[in-house]
């Protein structure tokens, strides 16, 4: 007889407690997919041996000749995702950011990208999400290596909701995409009925002493920092990145204009990430606002469960809070 | 052991007498178009010209619109071998004479490796070798779930037997039971350094094959009347239900004597007087 934790609808058994008390944000990604299903797009979701861990599992049990059961072999789904998608389907495929965009790289680049084929590629537990599993499973790398292969659209999403919209409006997106997710636990910040519009930057604050650019986990974080120091009549302003590449060039020059630091904060390697495109854009059109760049610093990640990770980082609150401290004084 | 082939499915004589007519018009067409580039994979044509031949001019489903959904897939995991496809497309009207004319130069489409996003007819592009299993794995299942009835053709080049790749789509695709997917392996044995053999050794082929959950037919790749027959037989079985893999023996070279003797004709080329005896060669035999 199987024991009670190793049973998937048992409250102690690792399906249920990854799932459903730990990663609620994944919840979303099934959710968008099975919403445009139901709309009739001929969606097609699969994933290398973690559907517990995206959630895509409920996507198998609703449609389950549309889920594809690919095994361990990422470079093989990547490769048949583009197969897929030119015959006329719509795949979404799934696994560890820190595979995605890293082992099946050129798979990417060569079958999906080059090919302009309608692929949608997740990747998840990206960042240092994955704590103590290690560097092997932390995705420090991937926007660099995605950034850097052309034609290919990517998004951050900060929280469930929020790629929930950008997986329902993704079927209506012409270029390949590669969507950066997190674990699935961080707070809730946007609507999942909200539009989401690809290239478009979010603003959550403006200010005048600095202004963060954030995407992914770290943006709802900087969203209260930004609060907690306006009650103390600090000007801090913030903006969600959620589309890393093409970015929105407006949005950084306007910040740009109107305060005198521009602080990137990214889970990500601050070379080749989110704060080298944002130097990217400074360096040919801004004004004389200071770039800092706030991530990983070029290092391996040390081990520890995430939470302990983020507060060494200072890519928590109060990480982030003495960071901007640092720079506003 | 080359695998019996039922009768009824064998070409008649004209249609043997016009496929090899077809793959002597694939050798002579490299020969000219590699004369514009320059350089080019001659050897690696010819080992292939049956195969081209039987596929393209009888047993793969096409029509004159090359994106027609139900036709037949066909993708070059050996994708250096695409100047030998590119006469075949021009001469089904996907590629614009003058286009193939102009093969390989300033802003022309079509270059060592075939591109899906510049060449109509091409399936899917290539080049990057160890991709295309995984690619036709993915249209065998697109055509699976739109209920369409097309055959997923995958060229594989024997040195690609030791991309990792392949043996992931070779799982993926016995598991998933695709058994419209056809993977003809053009074992010529040679690669870029040399002997497969030497180079890094994949036999026993048709047992890993087996092993790996496939249907396996070994043949003779340039006997076109029991390749094409093989591969009518394979196309039209209904009752299979695995992928199915076509290990064809080939020559590299074949056609041109001193080619099939000297392995280091993976890349070359071959000056006018080269080319023209090459040509008078090809155009006195009987393959």
């Amino acid at each position: 007889m199987t024991h009670p934790n190793l049973r998937p609808n048992s409250p102690n058994s690792w399906h249920y407690r990854e799932l459903n008390m730990k990663n609620p944000g994944l919840d979303h990604l099934s959710n968008g997919l099975i919403t445009l299903t139901e709309a009739g797009h001929p969606i097609v979701a699969g994933s290398a041996d973690l559907q517990y861990s995206n959630g895509l599992n409920r996507f198998a049990a609703r449609y389950p000749d549309r889920y594809v059961s690919f095994g361990i072999s990422e470079q093989n789904m990547v490769s048949a995702a583009a197969g897929l998608a030119t015959t006329g389907m719509m795949p979404y495929v799934a696994t560890f950011a820190s595979f995605l965009g890293l082992l099946t790289c050129e798979q990417i680049r060569m079958d999906v990208a080059y090919c302009a084929l309608p692929v949608r590629l997740i990747g998840h537990h990206t960042g240092i999400s994955m704590g103590f599993y290690g560097t092997s499973h932390h995705a420090t790398e991937d926007i660099g290596t995605m950034r850097s292969i052309a034609d290919l659209t990517i998004v951050s999403p900060s929280d469930g909701p929020q790629l929930e919209a950008a997986i329902r409006a993704s079927v209506d997106h012409d270029r390949p995409i590669y969507f950066r997710t997190g674990r699935g636990r961080e707070p809730d910040l946007y609507d999942p009925k909200a539009d989401f519009v690809f290239g478009k930057a979010i603003e959550h604050a403006q200010g005048e002493e600095v202004t963060i650019i954030a995407c992914g986990l770290p943006v709802h974080p900087s969203v209260q920092v930004a609060k907690k120091l306006a009650a103390e009549g600090r000007s801090v302003g913030v903006i969600d990145m959620p589309t890393v590449k093409p970015i929105d060039r407006e949005a950084i020059l306007a910040a740009a204009a109107r305060s005198k630091v521009i602080l990137t904060i990214e889970e990500h390697n601050i070379l080749g990430g989110l704060g080298s495109a944002v130097a990217e854009v400074l360096a040919e059109e801004g004004g004389p606002a200071r770039l800092v760049r706030h991530g990983i610093r070029d290092e391996y990640a040390l081990i520890a469960p995430p939470t302990h990770l983020y507060a060494h980082y200072r890519l928590d609150q109060a990480g982030i809070e003495s960071v901007v401290r640092e720079i506003i004084g | 052991m080359t695998t019996p082939v039922r009768n009824d499915l064998r070409p008649t004589n004209s249609e043997i007498a016009r496929l090899r007519d077809r793959a002597q018009f694939v050798r002579l067409e490299t020969i000219r178009l590699i004369e514009i580039a320059k350089v080019g994979h001659y050897t690696s044509v010819f080992s292939a010209a049956e195969i081209f031949a039987a596929l393209y001019y009888d047993v793969m489903s096409l029509s004159a619109d090359p994106k027609w959904p139900d036709r037949d897939r066909f993708l070059m995991g050996k994708g250096h071998a695409a100047v030998g496809l590119f006469p075949i497309l021009a001469e089904h009207g996907y590629i614009p004479t003058e286009v193939l004319n102009g093969y390989t130069r300033l802003g022309n489409p079509l270059g060592d490796h075939p591109d899906m996003r510049k060449v109509p007819g091409v399936d899917f592009s290539s080049g990057s070798i160890g991709h295309a299993l995984s690619n036709g794995l993915g249209m065998a299942l697109g055509g699976r779930m739109q209920g369409r009835d097309f055959t997923t053709f995958v060229m594989l080049g024997d040195g690609e037997m030791q991309e990792g790749q392949v043996w992931e789509a070779a799982i993926g695709a016995a598991h998933h039971k695709l058994n419209r997917l056809v993977a003809i392996i053009d074992r010529n044995g040679y690669q870029l350094d040399g002997a497969v053999d030497d180079v890094m050794g994949i036999e026993p082929l048709d047992e890993k094959w087996r092993a790996f959950g496939w249907e396996v037919h070994v043949v003779d790749g340039h006997d076109i009347a029991e390749l094409t027959a093989l591969l009518r037989r394979v196309k039209a079985d209904a009752s299979r239900e695995r992928p199915c893999c076509i290990i064809a023996r080939t020559l590299k070279g074949k056609g041109v004597s001193y080619m099939e003797t000297e392995p280091g004709w993976h890349l070359g080329y071959l000056d006018p007087s080269d080319a023209e005896a090459a040509r008078q060669e090809i155009l006195s035999k009987v393959i």
